[in-house]
């Protein structure tokens, strides 16, 4: 299991986190400013905070006292953001196979085939990814991710944005996968369809975690007027 | 027209803009990566050239190239000649003296390039020379096509540095830009004219070349 304790300034803001997180998904919910992806971004060896620890299954990823912080592409973690971030320059396929360039050029067409397939963008492949719509390049991108099968994957409101039927078609294909997710989202609407704990994080701390109901029910008049729901 | 001092010209604009992509690319990936506490010093030596005069730079580049240090002794072992008063010092002298040129587009291009690019191949497991190839370089064509033509055309119309490490040798080390000093010197001002239109032509034509392929759309900077 991933868990990660941290201590990062920013500026004026700081961010406090000691997490443990449950296998399968967990979503990180909280108004924008919060944290949520530097967070995510401290998982993903983007940002060496001040002090902490990262493990991920057994393996420790960052550990400040020891001077331990593994880079990020040996971190076996995936992550996805809102903005996509497809390599302008390349078509579908030579995004999807980015990561898997130590595969032999068969079993790495095949690994591109296969994941496009899983995001349903099997006829996107020799498309450059300027021609693609937002819902076709979060589908790139989540399979551009998962091509190296990563441990974890990181989502930080990756289907913002998105219109409603490919926003629910992409998390269907999301959630029928067997990997442990880390979901960021400040849209209460979203993360009801999402399985798993929930993590609330405003200003830089975690002010409850647990399942969904339990997490949200006490404070949800507070919450939805933070949201502006 | 000195056709042997614009073939000189020629040659010498290109393997200083050969030698200036070459090294130029790397500096620059470094200065636009690099925390180090010392890059700014390195930038600064790096722009130096744009505004000392070039008879300085040419000549303690002289005083290097020749016989009285170990770098000018050694290379003259190894080449056989000096460097002084040659075409390879002259490479040498309009490659330090055009470095600015390669440098400051180049690191302008790489550090246009979204960072979140980079951060999305690392995550992807790309060290930084994988980084360079397989995104800098082709996000930043339209700065490596601005530095090469800078450095051609910049090398093409330098006078003071080429004058001080290569003096005037006909087939050598004389360039246009000397054979104009040589022709007004001698009062041909009609050679001069002519040879000076040439030089005007060359850097018009590589300047168009250049600001065409920016309005024709013909690149793929991010």
């Amino acid at each position: 299991m991933p868990d990660v304790k941290v201590r990062h300034r920013q500026g004026t803001f700081s961010l406090e986190a000691d997490i443990s997180f449950a296998s399968g998904w967990t979503v990180i919910f909280g108004p924008s400013g919060a944290g949520k992806t530097t967070l995510l971004r401290v998982l993903a060896g983007l940002i060496t905070p001040d002090e902490g620890r990262v493990n991920l299954a057994g393996k420790t990823l960052l550990d400040t006292s020891k001077g331990i912080a593994v880079g990020p592409g040996e971190r076996s973690i995936g992550f996805v953001t809102q903005q996509s971030n497809l390599f302008p320059h390349k078509t579908v396929r030579e995004n999807v196979g980015f990561g898997i360039r130590h595969l032999g050029r068969k079993a790495r067409g095949q690994r591109i085939a296969e994941m496009l397939r899983m995001f349903g963008a099997e006829g996107l492949a020799d498309r450059r990814t300027t021609q693609l719509s937002g819902g076709e390049r979060q589908r790139v991108a989540l399979a551009r991710a998962l091509a190296p099968a990563p441990q974890l994957l990181l989502l930080d409101e990756p289907l913002a944005g998105l219109d409603d039927a490919s926003a629910h078609d992409i998390l269907a294909r999301l959630l029928a996968l067997n990997i442990r997710v880390v979901y960021v989202s400040h849209e209460l609407a979203e993360i009801w369809r999402i399985p798993g704990d929930v993590i609330l994080l405003e200003g830089g701390r975690i002010t409850a975690s647990g399942p969904l109901r339990d997490v949200l029910a006490p404070r949800r008049d507070e919450l939805l007027r933070q949201l502006s729901l | 027209m000195d056709l042997q001092a614009l073939w000189l010209t020629l040659r010498l604009a290109g393997v200083t803009t050969m030698l200036l992509l070459a090294l130029g690319i790397p500096l620059a990936f470094w200065l636009s990566v690099t925390r180090a506490r010392w890059r700014p010093l390195v930038e600064a030596v790096t722009t130096l050239p744009l505004l000392l005069p070039p008879t300085v730079l040419g000549f303690y580049l002289l005083v290097l190239l020749g016989p009285n240090t170990g770098f000018g002794r050694a290379a003259t072992r190894l080449l056989g000649h000096p460097l002084a008063f040659s075409f390879s010092g002259l490479v040498i002298g309009s490659a330090l003296y055009s470095l600015p040129f390669a440098v400051q587009p180049l690191a302008a291009g790489f550090r246009a390039v979204d960072g979140a690019l980079i951060e999305q191949a690392r995550l992807l497991g790309a060290g930084r020379l994988r980084i360079l190839a397989d995104l800098l370089l082709p996000l930043s064509t339209h700065s490596i096509v601005a530095a090469a033509a800078l450095c051609f055309t910049h090398t093409v119309g330098e006078f003071g540095v080429v004058l001080m490490i290569g003096g005037d040798i006909p087939g050598a080390t004389r360039t246009l830009s000397i054979a104009i000093y040589d022709q007004v010197q001698d009062f041909s001002y009609a050679a001069a004219n002519r040879t000076s239109l040439v030089l005007i032509g060359v850097s018009l034509v590589a300047l168009v070349l250049l600001y065409w392929r920016r309005t024709d759309g013909g690149t793929s900077d991010a």
